[in-house]
C-alpha cells in the first residue's frame, strides 16, 4: 500500500492515524497532540479535516459529535522581527 | 465502583500516579474533566532544571533527572528526554554572587553545575547575543534538559491502563464524601465511588478539588502564554533562561524554538485569551537575546495557567485534617520537571505508609502561621 500523507507539514500518514486510534487514541485533541497533526507551518489547514474524516470514519461517529481544536492565534506564521516592531525596547 | 484510589487530574503528576500506584497493585480510577493532557502539562515548556534557590527543588529535580534519563526504558515508549543543558544568564555583579551562592549549594548536593563567561554562552548557544541579553557571565548544567509532554504523560496514561488503572476522560469529580475527617469517595457525574484516598493533582483548578472535601488552599491560578516558531535545523540544544526577565527558550526535537515570559497584562484567574502585548514582549526580549531569530516566524501562541503557591514551592501530601485527601499542587509553573520524584514519594506513602522529609517540609501545614523559605529562581 502506498503512503498516504495526511499532515504534510509533519509528515503523518493515514496510517499512523490509524494505528494510534487503535492503540486507544479516540480523543481527537489526544491523537492530534499524540502524533502532532496540525502543528506545522499551515496550522491544520489541510489535514485538521481530513484527521477528523478518519476518526470519525473509524469510530463510527459523526464529525459533529467530535469535539474540534481551537485554532490559535496568529492566524498566519508571522516573523519575530515584525512582532517585536521597529521602536527599542525601553 | 469501589478503588482503592481516586486521582482527579490528568496531566502529568495525576497520570504519573495512576501509573505508580497500578504497578504497586492498588487499584486506581483517575477522573480527568477534560482529555490527558489537556491543562498545564500539554501547554507547558516541558524543561527539566536542577538549578535551584532551595534544598528541597535542588534534591527533588536531581531524583526526578534520574528516572526521567529511564523513563523511556521503563515506559517502553519514547518520551523524548534530552539533555542539552540549561543556561541561566546572570546581569551584573550582585546576580553574579547570588549565582555563586546557588551554585555551591548545587554543587554541595552533587549537581554538576558552573559558571561560564560571555565567550562560553556563545559556545553553547552560537545565536544568542550576550550583549543584547545584558549578560556579563551564565551558570550552566549540562545534565539538565527536556522531555515531550505529550509523549511522557499519554505513555504514563498507556501503562498504567496496562496495569489495571481506569482512566476517564471528560468525566468530572462534582463531589467528595468525608465522614468524621476521613475521605470515604467521590461523586463523577452522579456516579458514586467509594475510595480510601483521593489524590489532588488538579493543577489550577486544585483549589475548587479541596473545597470539596472542604479543604481551604492558599494557590491562586496565574495565566502563562507562549509561543512556538516554525522549524529550523538544529542549533542548539541548551534551554536559556533569564530570573531577571523572565524569559525562557529552547529549540525542541522537531527544530521548532518555544518559549514564554511574563506578560505585560498577567492577571490571577481564569483568563483564556492570549494577549498581543505579551507576544510583543516576548518578540522583542527574544530578539534581543538572539537577533538571527527576527526573520523566523510564530506559528502559535497559547496560554496556559501556572497553579502558583504562597512561596512558589509545591504543596505534597495527606492533610493533617482530613484523612485520606492527597495534597499534589502548587507546583508554580515546575509540575512537569519535579514529577517523577514527587509522584514517588507519594506512591510510597500510600503504599507502604513510607515517611519522607518532604511530606513534612512540604506539607500543607507550612502555612499556617510558619516562616516560609521561598523559592526565587522563577520563570515565565
Amino acid at each position: 500500500m502506498s503512503k498516504k500523507i495526511v499532515c504534510r507539514c509533519e509528515d503523518v500518514t493515514e496510517e499512523d492515524i490509524l494505528k494510534a486510534i487503535d492503540e486507544g487514541y479516540t480523543d481527537f485533541e489526544e491523537l492530534r497532540k499524540k502524533l502532532r497533526i496540525g502543528m506545522g507551518t499551515c496550522q491544520g489547514r489541510t489535514c485538521i479535516m481530513l484527521a477528523l474524516r478518519i476518526l470519525a470514519r473509524k469510530t463510527g461517529k459523526s464529525i459533529e459529535e467530535i469535539e474540534k481544536p481551537s485554532f490559535r492565534p496568529p492566524v498566519v506564521p508571522i516573523t519575530l522581527g515584525s512582532l517585536a516592531g521597529e521602536e527599542d525596547e525601553g | 465502583m469501589k478503588v482503592d484510589v481516586v486521582i482527579i487530574g490528568g496531566g502529568i503528576n495525576g497520570c504519573s500516579l495512576a501509573y505508580q500506584l497500578s504497578k504497586r497493585g492498588i487499584d486506581v480510577a483517575l477522573f480527568e474533566k477534560n482529555y490527558i493532557c489537556s491543562g498545564a502539562t500539554g501547554r507547558c515548556g516541558a524543561g527539566i532544571r536542577q538549578q535551584w534557590s532551595t534544598k528541597e527543588n535542588i534534591v527533588l529535580a536531581r531524583e526526578s533527572v534520574k528516572i526521567f534519563s529511564n523513563l523511556s526504558r521503563e515506559l517502553k515508549e519514547d518520551i523524548g528526554f534530552r539533555q542539552g543543558g540549561y543556561l541561566v544568564a546572570i546581569h551584573d555583579e550582585k546576580e553574579l554572587k547570588e549565582a555563586e551562592e546557588r551554585v555551591k549549594l548545587q554543587r554541595s548536593l552533587g549537581v554538576d553545575v558552573k559558571i561560564i563567561d560571555k565567550d562560553e554562552i556563545r559556545e553553547i548557544v552560537p545565536i544568542l547575543d550576550p550583549d543584547g541579553m545584558r549578560a556579563i557571565g551564565a551558570t550552566f548544567c549540562p545534565t539538565d534538559g527536556h522531555a515531550d509532554p505529550f509523549k511522557t504523560t499519554f505513555a504514563y496514561a498507556r501503562r498504567a491502563i496496562d496495569n489495571g488503572a481506569k482512566i476517564f476522560t471528560h468525566r468530572e469529580v462534582n463531589k467528595i464524601f468525608v465522614e468524621k475527617n476521613k475521605v470515604k469517595g467521590v461523586a463523577a457525574d452522579g456516579e458514586r465511588i467509594i475510595c480510601d484516598y483521593v489524590i489532588n493533582c488538579a493543577g489550577a483548578w486544585s483549589k475548587m478539588v479541596a473545597k470539596m472535601a472542604g479543604i481551604d488552599i492558599p494557590n491562586r491560578p496565574l495565566r502563562k502564554e507562549a509561543i512556538v516558531t516554525e522549524k529550523m535545523k538544529r542549533v542548539f540544544d541548551a534551554m536559556v533562561i533569564s530570573f531577571r526577565d523572565g524569559i525562557y527558550f529552547s529549540q525542541q526535537s522537531e527544530g521548532n524554538i518555544l518559549g514564554g515570559i511574563p506578560g505585560p497584562d498577567e492577571r490571577e484567574g481564569y483568563l483564556h485569551q492570549p494577549t498581543f502585548s505579551f507576544l510583543n514582549h516576548m518578540a522583542r526580549t527574544l530578539t534581543r537575546y538572539a537577533p538571527v531569530l527576527k526573520f523566523v516566524r510564530v506559528l502559535r501562541h497559547w496560554t496556559g495557567f501556572y497553579d502558583v503557591s504562597p512561596d512558589a514551592r509545591p504543596i505534597i501530601g495527606e492533610d493533617t485534617e482530613i484523612k485520606g485527601f492527597i495534597h499534589c499542587h502548587g507546583f508554580s509553573g515546575h509540575g512537569f520537571m519535579l514529577s517523577p520524584m514527587v509522584t514517588k514519594i507519594i506512591s510510597d506513602y500510600i503504599s507502604d505508609g513510607k515517611d519522607s522529609d518532604y511530606l513534612h517540609s512540604l506539607s500543607i501545614e507550612r502555612f499556617k502561621g510558619k516562616d516560609i523559605s521561598r523559592e526565587v529562581s522563577i520563570v515565565g
